[in-house]
């Protein structure tokens, strides 16, 4: 038989068909059923009060039934779903465990990927499960509310899995051993934890532009594609498994982001300049707390797959270019300061790696220098620049390591308000000075690494002067205590296990163990 | 002209699938890296029902999708029938 097909944009097509057509209810109407009709006008409480956190942004809505998740997924097949996809993770994480994967690894040094990463961004998964927890439970629309339901399970479903996954190299590693207490205490963990402070803090509406446009859209793919490349590159085959099985709910998250962030344009032509000063601002955030992605991608993997720079390019130009020319027709342009990442391309990493290298007595990873070989790769992948900038700075601390005086920066560095970076970045034109932007605010000098973290605090000072910023808390008594080792018992980090170079570590040298055991099998 | 694009799990459970939107869609471009696959088309990627359920032999509902999708860029629209992704430009 012959059937009609009705697409919107494209038109009617016809098709011949094999297939019994069956009378059932079709996908649209399952989905209408399940959201139309659910939500009801309260009558003993004001609305205003059952739904307290959707009006003090400003947004305007007309008509809340005008959004529509274009998935249109039930209940029953969701859990179904992802019933399937658990099954599937957990068997090859049981085979990896059963097998001691951990050993099949290129280098010990990949684990310290693991290490930025269990600290860093699973905990910021729980934090973006209580996000969408509150947004389901404020926006009072049924479909949005369900979409927002269904991430929250994604997102705590993507803690737990990477807390199994990487569990099995905590029995090996150093420096995984508490992640959650580290999360919420070190100086440089308090980069993604402010970040996603700062949006779950924030009204629903701009939490969904914040994290389901701004990083779901715009940015997870920067995150999530370097470190399960990176992984599978290395021989990590538990950490490509949970990152894929956390990466199929992301199409969902990505389309939900971006439905909502329409259906708030079109909502009212007021609307348009506050969700595009969120898109400036999640934007730089979320570009920021990128920089740890930089450092992975160009120093610490052992085998790389792509530089920094050649990330940007294919994940930002290219697929964010597409996205801003479809939201043009409401007014939306590309954030405020997006050329930044372009200038700062070269020497992003350099500059993050550079620090951590100067701290590693108060991180809970190891550093090394680049070998001759990762510097070559380095120059071939920045260019001449880096040649003349920065080979030299790694040659002279390579110099200082052979004559015993192996440099580490004591003293407590300046942090961004917003960021909470160390202050090393330099000026977007002028590599070789370090930029330095300020506010005063009520009788208050506030330090920002850019133009883009002062314009966030200048549009929000109450909220950026209540920043937990580590080194004041330092100086304030408020982390352990004055010393060093100190602090470091109050971080959580077990000193001269957890932190200091690779070389000479405990992870080193049960590496080292098991090589010559391959060695003994192979010889 | 901007590309739409999906990416998907190179596996066994994505091969029909993969293989229908290279049929329906004849303008687009796959890209193969390890574990999965990207499909890059310009401004639409149309995937039908039918054509999947033609290459794996038995019956699929559009839904089944989430079990194989990794990525997408562009608007989505599903329905009983098709699956498809579009920029509005
Ligand atoms: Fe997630
Ligand atoms: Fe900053």
């Amino acid at each position: 038989m012959r059937m009609m097909i009705i697409l919107p944009f494209i038109g009617i097509i016809e098709r011949e068909t094999t297939m019994n057509v069956q009378k059932k209810i079709s996908l649209k109407d399952r989905y209408r059923i399940l959201t139309r009709g659910l939500d009801w006008e309260t009558s003993y409480q004001p609305m205003g009060k059952v739904f307290p956190d959707v009006g003090f942004e400003g947004i305007k809505i007309r008509n809340w039934d005008d959004f529509n998740d274009p998935f249109r997924l039930t209940m029953d097949a969701y859990w179904r779903f992802q019933a399937e996809k658990e099954r599937k993770l957990y068997a090859v994480l049981d085979s990896f465990s059963q097998n001691n994967g951990q050993t099949a690894i290129t280098d010990g040094r990949y684990v310290n990927t693991l290490k930025l990463f269990l600290t860093g961004i699973s905990p910021d998964e729980y934090m973006a499960h209580r996000g969408f927890a509150h947004v389901g439970r404020q926006i009072p629309n049924a479909g949005l509310r369900i979409s927002a339901q269904m991430q929250a399970l994604d997102e705590l479903r993507h803690a737990q899995t990477q807390i199994h996954t990487i569990g099995q190299y905590n029995k090996h590693f150093s420096g995984l051993h508490s992640f959650r207490r580290m999360h919420d205490r070190v100086w440089y963990l308090s980069v993604p934890k402010s970040f996603f402070d700062d949006a779950v803090t924030a009204g629903p509406f701009e939490y969904m532009v914040a994290i389901g446009f701004s990083f779901e859209y715009v940015l997870t793919n920067l995150l999530f594609v370097p470190f399960m490349s990176g992984a599978a590159y290395n021989g990590d085959m538990a950490t490509v498994t949970f990152g894929f099985s956390a990466q199929s709910d992301e199409a969902r998250h990505m389309t939900l982001g971006l439905e909502a962030i329409k259906f708030i344009l079109e909502q009212h032509e007021d609307n348009v300049p506050i969700v595009q000063h969120w898109i400036d601002k999640w934007f730089w955030r979320g570009y920021r707390v990128l920089t740890l992605v930089a450092m992975m991608m160009d120093f610490m993997l052992p085998r790389r797959i792509m530089s920094w720079k050649d990330a940007w390019d294919i994940y930002f130009n290219d697929a964010g270019g597409a996205l801003f020319g479809d939201l043009a027709r409401y007014g939306i342009t590309l954030p405020k300061y997006v050329d930044v990442p372009a200038k700062e391309v070269n020497r992003l990493s350099t500059e993050a790696w550079s620090i951590f290298y100067q701290y590693t007595h108060a991180a809970a990873f190891h550093t090394w220098l680049p070998t001759d070989q990762e510097m070559d790769w380095l120059s071939a992948s920045y260019g001449p620049d880096w040649d003349r900038l920065y080979r030299p700075r790694f040659l002279h601390w390579r110099q200082m390591e052979k004559e015993g005086h192996r440099y580490y920066n004591n003293a407590l560095p300046q942090l961004c308000q917003v960021c909470q970076i160390p202050m090393a970045f330099t000026e977007p034109d002028d590599p070789t000075r370090v930029a330095f932007r300020d506010t005063v605010y009520r009788g208050e000098r506030y330090h920002f690494c850019s133009d883009g973290c002062k314009n966030i605090f200048d549009h929000e000072p109450e909220k950026y002067v209540q920043a937990w910023l580590p080194v004041h808390q330092i100086f304030q008594g408020n982390c352990g205590g004055a010393s060093l080792d100190q602090v470091l018992d109050w971080y959580g980090i077990e000193k001269g296990v957890d932190n200091m170079d690779y070389a000479g570590s405990p992870d080193e040298r049960t590496w080292k163990e098991w090589e010559a055991m391959r060695g003994r099998v192979a010889g | 002209m901007s590309n739409v694009s999906i990416t998907l799990h190179n596996n066994d459970e994505a091969r029909g699938l993969i293989a229908a939107i290279q049929k329906d869609n004849p303008n687009s471009v796959s890209h193969v890296y390890p574990g999965m696959v990207k499909i890059d088309c310009p401004d639409r990627i149309v995937i039908f029902r039918e054509s999947v359920e033609l290459e794996i032999g038995r019956s699929w509902t559009v839904n089944e999708i989430h079990l194989s999708l990794i990525s997408l860029a562009g608007n989505v629209d599903e329905d009983d029938d098709y699956f498809a992704i579009h920029w509005n430009h």
